[in-house]
């Protein structure tokens, strides 16, 4: 096995997370739960920039369509919660596949421009449609069933539910269509030459990419109780974006260290200044000038050259 | 909500005349992101940043000289200090970027924008502001039967203004020619013995002037507030890419479409009056994916 090690190091480390909410106060509970949302929903946006080398900017109308549903399917129907847990993401894969659609008919910055519109399209929609939407008050107090009652239930369903796709995004990622997808990224014209037919890989790619994001939306409304038209507002998505350049965007596990770090700095820098933006611009601007492989990338970087020595010796 | 507003000549004029006064202030804004766009290849995120500290700066100047020529006094300096900020955030932090990828450059400007957006938060704080239009600029003219309000005139006139000015900057003078030469091969300009750093450093300078001046002129018709740098940035960026990236008449093609379906939009449909100039967007780029004017990518 050669990615024993790796997998060793998840596995306590999962094992941790499973006992720290009986050790840690309540408020790293619900940090930590709010981290695990955040995570999912950029290792969702990472399979596309990272992976599939897709300038998908508005990756926040996905995560805003899937906490939506679920809002609405709570507070509009009398249908059972779990329908609502699968329609949030269904809904949310199914306006990746419709704006998608579109997109993928362009390439690399105008890709992005024309997601930018339809997804604004989407937020202006939500954010004026008073009445079924709630406009920019979004919906608050949605009711989740008993089981999901208490900080600490909801904190082991979002875990679960993360780790699930987790290890659906890393098998995606090492199959035979993930590969194709990194080929995509690296050299597209190529890939068309041999007959992969590139627009539909990517369109699967984001039909997958939204679901994910969808998930984390429903996450969301399980941890929050409520939904928000910022939730779909252009500035998330670049937010996003910020987590998988800080965590390394060509690692696995990049985007989770990335959210990690932007909720912490955002919950704890936030406790002592309003101002946690600005150190969040200022730690940016660093990364940018001294590590632009990103944390995790830079880490590897420095470990790689070790264990490409051990990979010769063991042949 | 519903399609049976009722309206005649007189308010589709009317808002005719909004449109067309936005459209000047997103032009004049997306000028200068579209120069930027085009001789630095930085999409600059900052901009929305700038033109909102521009706006703060005409709040601030107009209430310092308080007086009947408080406003044109706001109007010339405002921009003034955002050349400032802007040069010397060229000089230390963008001038060792230029060689980067775009996707690292567009997400550096980013957090330069977070830092700006806070900087606005600390100087002036998080509540509305206003500044009332000069004494001569109130009020309404009444023309062919309906009254249209005497700054949007005024704007549509500066807007035109800043067009003429900026085609005789570009085509008529040597800087306006180096800068465009620097767009199309910036090492051959170097190799011609022009200090490339210093040209641009310049244009940056000249489209973050734009940025101020669109603050300063956009000041007495909306309230001032933080986020106004975040709207505007993404209509920017949509207007820029329609019009043709680095085309600085794209921009003003642009801005019209986007300007105009969003205060006809309000007579369609008023509560969703903000999607109709999205959907342009959408519609152009579907049709003329590259922009609707020869893009200097």
């Amino acid at each position: 096995m050669i990615h024993s090690k790796p997998l060793g190091w998840a596995l306590a480390f999962f094992i941790i997370l499973l006992i720290l909410p009986s050790i840690v106060p309540r408020f790293f509970v619900y940090i930590l739960a709010l981290i695990f949302v955040t995570s999912l929903l950029a290792m969702s946006l990472n399979l596309l920039v990272g992976h599939g080398g897709m300038f998908q900017f508005h990756h926040a109308v996905f995560y805003g369509v899937g906490a939506y549903t679920l809002a609405l399917m709570v507070t509009k129907t009398s249908l059972p919660i779990w329908v609502g847990f699968v329609a949030g993401p269904l809904m949310a894969a199914m306006a990746g596949l419709i704006i998608g659609w579109f997109c993928v008919r362009l390439t690399q910055l105008y890709f992005g421009m024309l997601q930018i519109s339809l997804g604004s399209l989407v937020w202006a929609v939500v954010f004026r449609w008073y009445s079924f939407t709630g406009g920019d008050d979004g919906i608050h107090g949605i009711r989740m069933p008993p089981f999901l009652s208490s900080l600490t239930s909801s904190y082991y369903f979002i875990l679960i539910i993360l780790v699930i796709s987790l290890i659906l995004l890393y098998l995606i990622l090492k199959s035979p269509f993930g590969n194709t997808l990194q080929a995509i990224r690296d050299n597209p014209d190529r890939c068309a030459a041999v007959g992969i037919h590139v627009r539909r890989h990517q369109l699967t790619a984001i039909l997958i990419a939204t679901f994910f994001a969808g998930m984390a939306g429903v996450l969301f409304v399980v941890l929050e109780h409520s939904v928000f038209p910022d939730l779909l507002f252009w500035v998330l998505s670049l937010e996003i974006f910020i987590m998988c350049l800080l965590g390394g965007w060509f690692t696995f596990g990049g985007p989770i260290l990335g959210a990690a770090i932007t909720v912490s700095l955002r919950t704890f820098v936030g406790k002592y200044t309003e101002y946690w933006t600005m150190i969040l611009g200022i730690i940016l601007i660093l990364l940018i000038f001294f590590l632009p492989e990103g944390v995790m990338g830079y880490f590897q970087g420095i470990f790689k050259p070790r264990a490409k020595e051990g990979a010769q010796r063991r042949m | 909500m519903g399609f049976s507003v009722p309206y005649g000549a007189a308010e589709l004029a009317g808002q005719l005349l909004v449109g067309l006064s936005r459209s000047m202030i997103l032009f004049i804004v997306c000028a200068g992101l579209s120069f930027v766009l085009g001789v630095l290849r930085v999409p600059n995120i900052a901009h929305g940043s700038l033109y909102m500290i521009g706006a703060f700066a005409t709040f601030s100047l107009s209430k310092f000289f308080a007086g009947s020529s408080a406003f044109w006094i706001a109007l010339i300096l405002a921009p003034l200090l955002v050349v400032f900020l802007s040069l010397i955030a060229e000089r230390a932090l963008f001038c060792h970027l230029y060689q980067r990828e775009h996707l690292m450059l567009l997400l550096f400007t980013f957090a330069l924008s977070l830092i700006l957006g806070d900087l606005v938060k600390i100087v002036w704080g998080a509540e509305y502001r206003s500044v009332a239009a000069p004494a001569m600029l109130k009020g309404s003219i009444s023309l062919l039967g309906s009254s249209f309000p005497r700054y949007n005139l005024f704007l549509i006139f500066a807007g035109l203004l800043v067009a003429v000015a900026l085609w005789l900057f570009v085509n008529k003078t040597k800087f306006g020619k180096i800068s465009r030469a620097a767009a199309v091969d910036r090492d051959m300009v170097g190799m011609l013995g022009i200090n490339v750093s210093w040209v641009f450093a310049a244009a940056f300078v000249m489209g973050c002037y734009l940025a101020g001046l669109g603050g300063a002129l956009v000041a007495p018709t909306v309230s001032i507030t933080l986020g106004m740098d975040h709207t505007l940035i993404i209509e920017a960026f949509l207007i820029v890419t329609i019009g043709g990236l680095g085309n600085m008449w794209g921009a003003l093609v642009g801005s019209l479409i986007f300007g105009v379906t969003h205060s006809l939009g309000v007579l369609v449909l008023p509560q969703f009056a903000i999607i109709f100039p999205y959907a342009a967007v959408v519609i152009v780029l579907l049709l003329r994916p590259k922009g609707l004017l020869k893009s200097v990518w």
